[in-house]
């Protein structure tokens, strides 16, 4: 259950502006100041943003990026995926714009204490919080796998730049425009075996989640899976993101993706209900 | 301090579990109406829950609840220590439930109310008892006070119908209801057909009607409105027809600094000379 922040945690509202936008394949990337989110942010977390024209439903992105940017201060990446009305309002907003924002949201990816071996797996736009993840694990010794797969090369996320933040880097594409053809699933047993994993963390659909959980608890390794289910407010308030969870005493309940998750132990997840 | 509630409270199921709130709003003496709670727990209803439509959304969650027992081993004591004035919201699927609710509630330390939820959209559907009839209402109105402490508020939560409202005000308060709560999500459809309930701004002028009709023709009935209100003139609206307090439900969702927002400048108000 969501703990009640503490005086410099906790999430903050506030109104952040558009820096810099950037086309790159399918996706458009944001530059935003939130004032104050980027200083409690941690890998795993997201924002709720407003969607504009009356839209009260918010959209949740990842926080893809915390840098510094002079006189903004530090400053917030995220990903839009024009999907819908709302994402496409969105990513169409220009330099300069406001935005309503909420955040960090959410329960960040667990650090391993050891330096144990790590393979990381983001599945389009779901690897947009696995960057800022992997500069944290190697900083505590972690040998860092990363896996960006995507149906096609518009859809991969930054493969270049994710060189930079792991030691080895695996790309798949469904129709093998770049990297290996195929899917996560078919390959993940074998990419786990060849690092040596000790622990997995994926973002991606569900039936991705559910493979690398099941290839990682099959070798005994720990799996931390971050879930997209749409969430109407992203603050906990709502219960409209519901997430089945099998509990210590192996019932099933229902949690919220947004305040319980969105990322979750693997062997926590109740899949069958997930669907 | 007045056991009544308000000029301002959270309205049900939009608080989440009053935790969450505290990112975002002074907890102490803050008016929460928790989501309605059962007897026993509830998982709710399957995904997608809550879809947009211009100007609202439409929500059908279930009544997802943890049940009466968990609510007051974990969640009730943690708002007392906070300084929430905790409303708890009833819902039972027999009158012997609700009453079974209130007397248990009765016991509980700190709750300072409660509000039988006997409007929601979708009685049927949600295994709720069936009182659309308001004698029904008013039979479980006065099975819940017979079982809970008379100098603490019972509030009636009504759907903004305007067909049966007055009526129903008139039925609640007879039966001892502290105050009338419009209104409810009004019934509606989630785009595959399942019930659902429509709330945000498009149903604020539905709302709005309702509590002017009860105010003129019942002036001695306490109201409570509620319905799309997201800025202090959306709240004065339903104060200057004669509402007691008003709720906020849907803006939190899309802002969750709301309450505190509306809470302070109508204060400040009440404090000016
Ligand atoms: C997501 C959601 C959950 C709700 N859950 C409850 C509930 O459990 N019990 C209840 O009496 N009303 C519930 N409501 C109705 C609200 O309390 C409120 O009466 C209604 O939405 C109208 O106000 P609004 O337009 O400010 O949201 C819920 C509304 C929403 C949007």
């Amino acid at each position: 259950m969501a703990e009640a922040p503490r005086p410099g945690q906790g999430p903050l509202h506030v109104t952040g502006e558009v820096l810099a936008t950037k086309k790159a394949g399918a996706y458009r990337h944001l530059t935003i100041t939130a004032p104050g989110i980027p200083q409690r942010f941690r890998a795993g977390n997201f924002v709720a943003v407003d969607a504009g024209e009356g839209r009260l439903a918010r959209r949740a992105l990842w926080i893809h990026r915390v840098k510094e940017s002079g006189a903004f201060g530090p400053t917030l990446d995220v990903v839009v995926d024009a999907t819908g009305p709302g994402t496409t309002w969105l990513a169409d907003r220009p330099v300069g714009a406001r935005l309503a924002i909420t955040g960090p949201l959410g329960r960040p990816f667990a650090l391993p204490r050891e330096p144990v071996a790590c393979v990381l797996v983001g599945v389009a736009h779901g690897a947009a919080p696995l960057f800022p993840l992997a500069e944290r694990l190697r900083e505590r010794g972690c040998a860092v796998n990363l896996v960006v797969a995507a149906p096609d090369e518009a859809h991969l996320l930054s493969a270049l730049e994710a060189r930079r933040s792991a030691r080895a880097v695996t790309v798949i594409t469904g129709d093998g425009s770049v990297g290996v053809r195929g899917a996560v699933p078919s390959q993940i047993a074998e990419i786990l075996e060849r690092a040596d994993a000790d622990v997995v963390y994926a973002v991606g659909p569900r039936d991705v989640l559910r493979a690398v959980a099941g290839a990682a608890e099959a070798r005994g390794a720990w799996s931390q899976v971050a879930l997209e289910t749409p969430m109407p407010c992203g603050t906990g308030l709502c219960q409209g993101c519901p997430v089945p969870v099998i509990a210590e005493d192996g019932a099933s309940r229902m949690v919220r993706g947004c305040v319980d998750g969105p990322v979750f132990r693997g062997d926590r997840l109740d899949w069958e209900a997930l669907g | 301090m007045s056991t009544f509630p308000g000029p301002v409270m959270v309205a049900s199921g939009c608080g989440g579990t009053g935790r969450e709130l505290a990112a975002y709003a002074d907890l102490v003496g803050l008016d929460l109406v928790t989501r309605s709670i059962t007897l026993d727990p509830r998982s709710g209803g399957p995904s997608p829950r809550i879809v947009e439509t211009p100007s609202g959304l439409v929500n059908a969650i279930g009544l997802q609840n943890p049940g009466l027992e968990h609510f007051l081993a974990t969640e009730l004591p943690w708002l007392v220590r906070a300084g929430v004035r905790v409303f708890v919201s009833i819902a039972g699927s027999s009158m012997g439930e609700y009453a079974d609710l209130a007397r248990r509630l009765s016991r509980a330390p700190g709750v300072a109310g409660l509000e039988i939820n006997i409007g929601a959209p979708d009685q049927v559907g949600e295994d709720l008892f069936d009182v659309r009839e308001p004698y029904h209402a008013a039979s479980v109105v006065a099975a819940v006070r017979r079982e809970f402490p008379g100098d603490l508020p019972v509030l009636a939560k009504l759907r903004p119908d305007l067909s049966r409202i007055v009526e129903g005000a008139r039925g609640v308060t007879d039966a001892g209801a502290t105050a009338v709560v419009i209104g409810n999500a009004v019934p509606a459809a989630m785009p595959d057909g399942r019930p659902g309930g429509l709330s945000g701004p498009a149903i604020g002028p539905i709302a709005l009607r309702c509590v002017a009709a009860v105010t003129a023709e019942l002036p001695d009935v306490a109201v409570i409105g509620g319905g799309g209100i997201s800025s202090v003139d959306d709240a004065r609206r339903f104060l200057d027809l004669g509402a007691r307090a008003v709720q906020i439900g849907t803006a939190l969702l899309h802002d969750p600094t709301t309450v505190a927002r509306v809470r302070a400048a109508l204060t400040r108000e009440e404090d000016a000379p």
